[in-house]
């Protein structure tokens, strides 16, 4: 059985929310959308967002780390948001995984949002329903596109690559390979929802510098003369393109 | 959480209407076994019935106003199977219909004997259907109060006292109702009705004051370590992915001050529990008839207060990435 996901590496995300803007451009203008803006260029903006990236400082100056932390629907294995929903709205693909809302059936009672620990689903506030990630189905299986862009937007977009999507239950798939081999963990795992979406966690970069490196021993300025200046009156670059 | 007053009428209203559907069929009961003496107003179940109808429909009509789309509200029978939204939008209709029989069973004099059995205990419509509406509105009461308890990771309300606390309030000041009901028609009952009132809002004192207990000392199972997996001691949040509030900010939290919020528990302590005790043992010395209403009245707004404790009282985890805004 298939169950897609997507991994992050929190090593790698530098924060930029490039996954938040190119996943509210697509879906916005997808099957999902429109995903409404109340007073975007307001002193109270608001709007519904699948994906979110939060900042997190860790330790006490100076020993500081900055975590970015992407989150958007974790497509649970055994998502507490389904069984409560009332119409059926809510419901998981058996064949992907994928938890998706039925926006027609959807009556906009919020229950799913509160049995959600993970915050992950939001209202629309002007089509009352409610709204999450859906892997962009509308991307992944449509064989319009190339294969290599057969997935999520926020995917694609990234631009250092913190991004992995793929099925976590095919052992050799390249997102189980980075789960097994780099410490994958799914959030919140004391609530027993088995998140599909795992994080790779930060690792420690050593920096090894040597003694000459420091006393800039190798500083090849040290070794140069003045710059070469041209003979008087001679053309030069700078009479042209002067800085 | 955020309490919306949709559902705090919603919960409030129904638990009224149920609590005095039980007093009523608790007093026809009791006259069955000559505890009581009979009614001389024939009319005094249907009148009540009909009063425990404008509660429950109130409540509906409150209901409604918590869907973002309530003209698709008929679906939501449909997944009674596991949710328990679905159980109580099944059970409620049905305990409005049978509220609504009793009423007119009673109020048509459909009271005759069906059957007798044992020659002692004679067997009418109204006494079926009222044992019906019994069950009924226990279930309801179950169903309403574990769409909470169920949520097992909103710890305040994952517990069995939620469903108690449901029943013994419901009851309560169904009860009280009933009372101020019956003195204010002449009907007898207030000692019978006000002595169930006091027991039932003291049973509902010692299970809201425990929850109240429990709550104070829930050590929470999600911290900050688990919510973004980093196994630090300090950890501060500092952007939440949004300058404005988003629907997570607002959804989750009741934004008033801890001071507000001892302020509103002290409120319903008073409200709910002592003073409609007092009023009704004072309206039962002086035999008064419109002593219960008040009583009633300010259990009503005690209860209303309560459940917009409880609701502001639960703490969601998704909080834990929604500390600071930017």
């Amino acid at each position: 059985m298939t169950q897609l996901a997507l991994i992050i590496d929190l090593n790698v995300c530098v924060g930029c929310h490039a996954c938040v803007t190119s996943c509210k451009s697509w879906n916005t203008s997808g099957v999902a959308g429109p995903m409404v803006d109340h007073d975007p260029y307001g002193k109270d903006p608001t709007g519904t967002f699948f994906n979110r990236v939060q900042t997190f400082e860790v330790g006490e100056f100076p020993n500081t780390e900055t975590i970015h932390f992407p989150k958007s629907c974790l497509h649970c294995e055994d998502p507490p948001c389904v069984p409560v929903c009332p119409t059926g709205a809510s419901y998981k693909r058996a064949e992907d995984g994928i938890v998706l809302v039925d926006y027609d059936k959807c009556i906009g009672c919020k229950y799913c949002s509160w049995a959600c620990p993970y915050g992950v689903r939001e209202v629309d506030e002007q089509q009352k329903v409610m709204k999450k990630c859906t892997l962009c189905i509308d991307r992944i299986y449509d064989e319009n596109l190339p294969q290599a862009e057969r997935k999520p937007a926020c995917v694609l977009a990234c631009p250092t690559s913190a991004r992995l999507f793929g099925d976590v239950h095919d052992p050799d798939s390249a997102v189980s390979v980075a789960i097994r081999e780099e410490g994958g963990y799914a959030l919140m795992p004391e609530w027993g929802t088995r998140p599909a979406n795992h994080y790779l966690p930060r690792r420690k970069t050593r920096i090894k510098l040597h003694e000459d490196e420091l006393a800039r021993a190798d500083n090849p300025l040290r070794k140069e003369g003045p710059l070469p200046e041209p003979e008087p009156g001679a053309q030069s670059l700078d009479d042209v393109m002067s800085w | 959480m955020h309490p919306a007053f949709s559902v705090i009428f919603l919960t409030t209203l129904i638990g009224v209407g149920q609590g005095l559907f039980l007093a009523l069929y608790t007093g026809q009961l009791y006259t069955l076994a000559n505890l009581l003496p009979p009614q001389h107003d024939p009319r005094f179940y249907a009148v009540g019935s009909l009063i425990a109808l404008v509660f429950l429909a109130a409540g509906l009509v409150a209901s409604i106003f918590h869907l973002g789309r309530p003209e698709r509200g008929w679906r939501a029978a449909s997944q009674w199977r596991t949710s328990w939204l679905s159980r109580e939008i099944i059970v409620l209709p049905l305990f409005v219909v049978l509220v609504a029989a009793y009423g007119a069973v009673h109020y048509l004099g459909w009271t005759q004997p069906l059957f007798v059995v044992s020659d002692t205990l004679p067997v009418d419509a109204s006494l079926i259907i009222g044992a019906v509406g019994t069950l009924t509105a226990f279930l309801l009461f179950v169903t309403t109060a574990m769409i909470y308890a169920c949520l097992k990771f909103l710890q305040e309300w994952h517990s069995p006292l939620t469903v108690f606390n449901f029943i013994l309030l419901g009851g309560a000041s169904g009860f009280t109702l009933a009372a101020a009901f019956s003195a204010y028609t002449g009907g007898g009952l207030l000692g019978f009705y006000g002595t169930w009132a006091v027991i039932l809002t003291l049973a509902g004192f010692i299970t809201r004051g425990w929850s109240l207990r429990r709550n104070r000392r829930l050590r929470h199972k999600s911290s900050l370590q688990t919510a973004i997996g980093v196994r630090h001691s300090h950890i501060e949040q500092k952007a939440q992915g949004a300058m404005g509030g988003s629907f997570n900010t607002r959804e989750f939290f009741h934004g008033r001050s801890p001071a507000a919020l001892r302020t509103i528990r002290q409120f319903f302590l008073l409200m709910v529990f002592p003073l409609p005790v007092l009023l009704l043992g004072v309206a039962y010395q002086i035999q008064s008839g419109t002593l219960p209403m008040v009583a009633f009245a300010l259990q009503y707004a005690g209860l209303v207060a309560e459940r917009w404790y409880f609701f502001a009282e639960a703490r969601h985890p998704q909080n834990l990435y929604y500390q600071h805004i930017s």
